[in-house]
């Protein structure tokens, strides 16, 4: 230590009393000590604050207002014929039903004493959703013979009384808001005192489709959650196969020469290069030179794939360098072949920590959006792609690039739909790495 | 015959292969299977090789060959004269393809041979049964595209079944040679293996395309690009507007001033906090507490960037915003530099610490010892003998991070901003090289001009730029491993 060289200290008088120099080195030491908790504390901080606000801005979309009405299905609106065919029925749009779903809100509104005297009728009809009519009108085709009866119908309220609910809208924003009026919301406050709101769980969050800007209380992740799918199905079959075949070479049969070094360092490096660059190869080779669709699951997959196999061979040359060579001798000195050896002996044995690195290598590429980007998977989908294998080829959209999308609209209540998702994004990311840490806890061998 | 009924009758018959190829090594030795010198499985694996493998491969071949091969000889009957004003020979061709496509539509709905002669013959009336169809024909088609359509479909529909022919032959062909070939002697074995083996070589050599096609559709691409565009200008010039009618000037250095400047803001929260939380972790914590922690820490290179990025655009952004910004008369802008350079940290905060991590741990105990001995206390063993022979290790750390935070996408597409600008102040929005890939290359847009062929041109340069650093942080770390092995 340099310090005793140049300063004279005085000596020391007793071992029970520390000096000035020792107690300022143990105060450098506590604050040393110190630093690196506080970095600790601050990365863990970082993390709950992240995870609390995600959740916090998103919980809200899994529940969602809806409107008890009691709708009297008029058989001389919705069904002229009295024939009760569905066919027939159709032709009646989501116009008519609108104008049942009106009435059945200025009826109710009146049972209940709420006045709506200071609302046009264009704003009464603003209070439900623009995709109420058109889940009555579905509800209504599906059973024909509910038309002439009385029903009760949840309908959906609009993504502004929806934020007034949750507390997203205000009185005072509303003024602001060409969407809504104070009026709306007076009324709105009206019925939840009479009951007449209600904050089921948002199932439809779950099953519908994305919904167009004007309508965030309709927009789902449904068809996102299923070209989510397809893609991960994709990955798996084509990044397990060649990955595990690839580790097999490279670890156990390659020869020790330039060109299994230059594989090597290629995976290494493509394991590091920026997600945006497979984008570009991705749109280049599978869409420009290839004439793949754009917004395919099955261009998002290949792309995932190719970005997934460097994390796969990586953990699949660890798992058989794990397995030890006394098995391997143990094999040929019976007579095995090393083709034998390996598939008979080394891979079964290896197959545990395989599959934890593939889980893990999915996950990564179940929450990556920028390639995905580039690839036209930010289209707006309206329809659920069809069962495999015809529905790859078919737009879809993916989990984090719904979130993506919804972040570039302008409404409010998409950000909280957009949390939403991420939660479901999360949910599914928990569940891949809990299963490959209690796949590693339950067949992992120590040898 | 479609393909897919094709691939199961060439299965079918490897598989029968399978069974004959067993049972007559078996025969030979009358069931005897020590005679033979191989498993019997392996007579039959080769048969079944040997019928599907020839048979499959003619298939691909004769699938992307066969399109080529007929529009080549098809657009020999197009004439100058059928190109309109403004369109390729190209865009004829796939006018051509697409009729071709639906005229074997129409027979597929039922439509007889005769009938559609006569409609051929008839160009209004088979605009109009394709149109029901959904496919369109322009009014300007000339008799000669027409022509070439049937022509396209005849060739289409010989070379279908010429396929069908081959590889049914092929199948059947290797199917009977390699079953005859079965005797005792026949080194079964070492065919499946061998071919088992050219398989995993080829798996491996996945790796090595990737890295081609990503360079080889970089560089193509990019080419492109200095062809339109000068080269000098791109590289030289400090303006980036790009218009969308041309005449946009599109120089790179206000999107590489950005990227190094949100990546610098991420370092400086990520490098401290990540090595100090080594440190810690490595040095003093205890194994319980130490447990707990480094999973968490990591958990936050788990979490995908889009969840940042949201996190950058829904609380950070607004919250130095109304905090910092604005009290300090700095802007008014909730996406800004320190926005994704301070979310990008967080993120980056593990690739330091995890890394640091195990380098601290492999500095050798025996110098800690050493320290110990004379009379040190912790800290100043780790920050006189830990840190000084630890630090090419943490250097290659820092490196990748850097890498990490150069090539990040999401965190910046929803934090940083779109304004290109050369400007000091962190709280003012900036956009990065990553930014600007993703929005010349989403939307609508043609592939001809510069103002889309420049995502390519930036692609490159991060991809080279990333690829250095990791080159330069993998050369280091290695070199320090190798120092106390």
């Amino acid at each position: 230590m340099t310090e005793i060289s140049q300063q004279a200290e005085p000596p020391v008088k007793s071992l029970f009393e520390s000096d000035l120099r020792t107690r300022r080195r143990n105060a450098a030491e506590t604050r040393f000590r110190l630093y690196g908790m506080a970095a600790v504390a601050m990365g863990i901080f970082a993390l709950i604050f992240l995870l609390v606000s995600v959740l916090g801005n998103g919980v809200s979309s899994f529940r969602q207002t809806s409107i008890e009405l009691q709708v009297t299905l008029d058989e001389a609106v919705l069904d002229k014929t009295g024939s009760r065919d569905p066919e027939v029925m159709k032709k009646v749009t989501t116009i008519g039903y609108g104008k049942i779903l009106d009435q059945a809100l200025a009826d109710t509104l009146a049972a209940h004493d709420i006045d709506v005297s200071a609302l046009t009728p264009k704003q009464l009809s603003g209070m439900k959703s623009d995709e109420a009519p058109r889940r009555l009108r579905d509800l209504v085709l599906a059973d024909p013979s509910l038309v002439g009866q009385t029903i009760t119908f949840h309908a959906l309220a609009t993504s502004r009384i929806d934020g007034f609910e949750k507390g997203r809208v205000t009185m005072e924003s509303a003024k602001l808001d060409s969407n809504i009026s104070v009026e709306q919301l007076e009324v709105a406050q009206a019925m939840k005192d009479k009951g007449l709101l209600s904050m089921p769980f948002n199932w439809g969050f779950f099953t519908s489709a994305d919904a167009s800007e004007l309508r965030p209380e309709a927009a789902g992740v449904g068809v996102a959650m299923l070209g989510s799918l397809y893609m991960m199905l994709i990955v798996l079959v084509l990044s397990l196969p060649i990955g595990v075949a690839a580790s097999i070479y490279l670890e156990e049969l390659a020869p020790q020469n330039r060109w299994t070094d230059i594989i090597e360092v290629n995976i290494a490096n493509l394991a590091a290069v920026p997600a945006i660059v497979y984008g570009i190869l991705a749109l280049a080779l599978f869409i420009n030179f290839l004439g793949l669709p754009q917004s395919a699951p099955m261009v998002g997959g290949l792309v995932l794939t190719l970005m997934t196999l460097p994390t796969i061979i990586i953990a699949t040359r660890a798992a058989l360098k794990a397995v030890p060579p006394s098995i391997r001798d143990a094999a040929l000195g019976v007579g095995a072949s090393r083709m034998q050896t390996i598939f008979h002996h080394v891979l079964p044995l290896a197959m545990p920590g395989i599959l934890t690195g593939t889980i893990l290598g999915l996950a990564r590429a179940l929450g990556e959006s920028a390639p995905l980007l580039l690839i036209g998977m930010v289209a707006f989908v309206k329809d659920y792609p069809s069962a495999p294998p015809a529905g790859l080829m078919e737009p879809a959209s993916a989990l984090p690039v719904q979130v993506y999308q919804w972040t570039q609209r302008a409404d409010p209540a998409f950000v909280e739909r957009a949390s939403g998702a991420i939660i479901v994004l999360l949910v599914f990311l928990v569940a891949m790495n809990a299963t490959a840490i209690l796949l590693r806890r339950r067949f992992e061998r120590r040898w | 015959m479609s393909i897919a009924l094709l691939t199961l009758i060439i299965l079918g018959l490897s598989a029968l292969g399978y069974l004959l190829g067993r049972q007559r090594a078996l025969a030979a030795v009358e069931g005897d299977a020590r005679k033979l010198h191989s498993l019997p499985s392996y007579y039959g694996a080769s048969v079944f090789l040997f019928t599907a493998l020839p048979a499959f491969l003619t298939l691909l071949v004769w699938l992307i060959a066969q399109p080529l091969l007929i529009e080549r000889s098809v657009a020999g009957m197009i004439t100058p004269a059928d190109i309109p004003a403004g369109t390729t020979l190209s865009l004829v061709m796939s006018d051509v393809q697409r009729i071709a496509v639906g005229t074997e539509q129409l027979v597929a709905d039922g439509m007889s041979e005769t009938e559609l002669a006569a409609l051929q013959a008839d160009p209004a009336g088979l605009r109009s049964a394709l149109g029901r169809l959904g496919v369109s024909v322009a009014e300007t088609t000339t008799p000669n595209v027409l022509e070439a359509a049937k022509a396209y479909r005849a060739s289409a529909s010989l070379g279908h079944f010429g396929m069908i022919v081959a590889a049914l032959a092929l199948a059947v062909a290797g199917l009977l040679i390699s079953a005859f070939r079965v005797t005792p002697e026949l080194r079964a074995r070492n065919i499946v293996e061998s071919f088992i083996r050219v398989l995993l070589i080829g798996a491996s050599t996945v790796a090595i395309l990737t890295t081609l096609g990503i360079v080889f559709s970089l560089v193509f691409e990019s080419w492109h690009f200095f062809q339109l565009y000068p080269a000098k200008d791109f590289f030289f010039s400090l303006t980036w507007n790009p218009k969308f009618g041309g005449g946009s000037s599109l120089g790179v250095w206000p999107l590489v001033w950005g990227t190094l400047y949100v990546s610098f803001v991420a370092l400086v929260i990520a490098v401290p906090l990540g090595i100090l939380s080594a440190i810690y972790l490595s040095e003093y914590a205890s194994p319980t507490v130490r447990s707990v922690a480094k999973p968490l820490l990591e958990i936050l290179a788990g979490i995908p960037s889009i969840v940042y990025g949201l996190f950058a655009l829904v609380t950070v952004g607004p919250l130095l915003r109304d905090w910092l910004a604005m009290p300090l008369g700095l802007g008014a802008s909730s996406s800004s530099v320190a926005t994704a350079g301070l979310v990008m940290g967080i993120m980056l905060i593990p690739y330091v610490s995890s890394l640091s991590d195990d380098i601290i741990n492999s500095v050798p105990q025996s110098l800690r010892d050493g320290s110990y001995a004379i009379g040190a206390t912790p800290s100043e063993t780790v920050r006189q003998v830990v840190l000084p022979a630890a630090l090419p290790g943490i250097v290659g750390a820092v490196l990748l991070a850097a890498s990490r935070a150069i090539g990040e996408t999401m965190i910046v597409v929803m934090g940083a901003g779109a304004a290109a600008k050369l400007s000091m102040n962190p709280f003012e929005a900036m956009t990065t090289v990553t930014v600007k890939i993703v929005s010349q290359l989403t939307g609508d847009t043609e592939f001809a001009s510069p103002e889309t062929l420049v995502a390519f041109a930036l692609g490159l340069t991060l991809f080279v730029f990333t690829l250095g650093l990791n080159i330069l942080a993998l050369f280091i770390v290695r070199k320090y491993r190798e120092q106390y092995e």
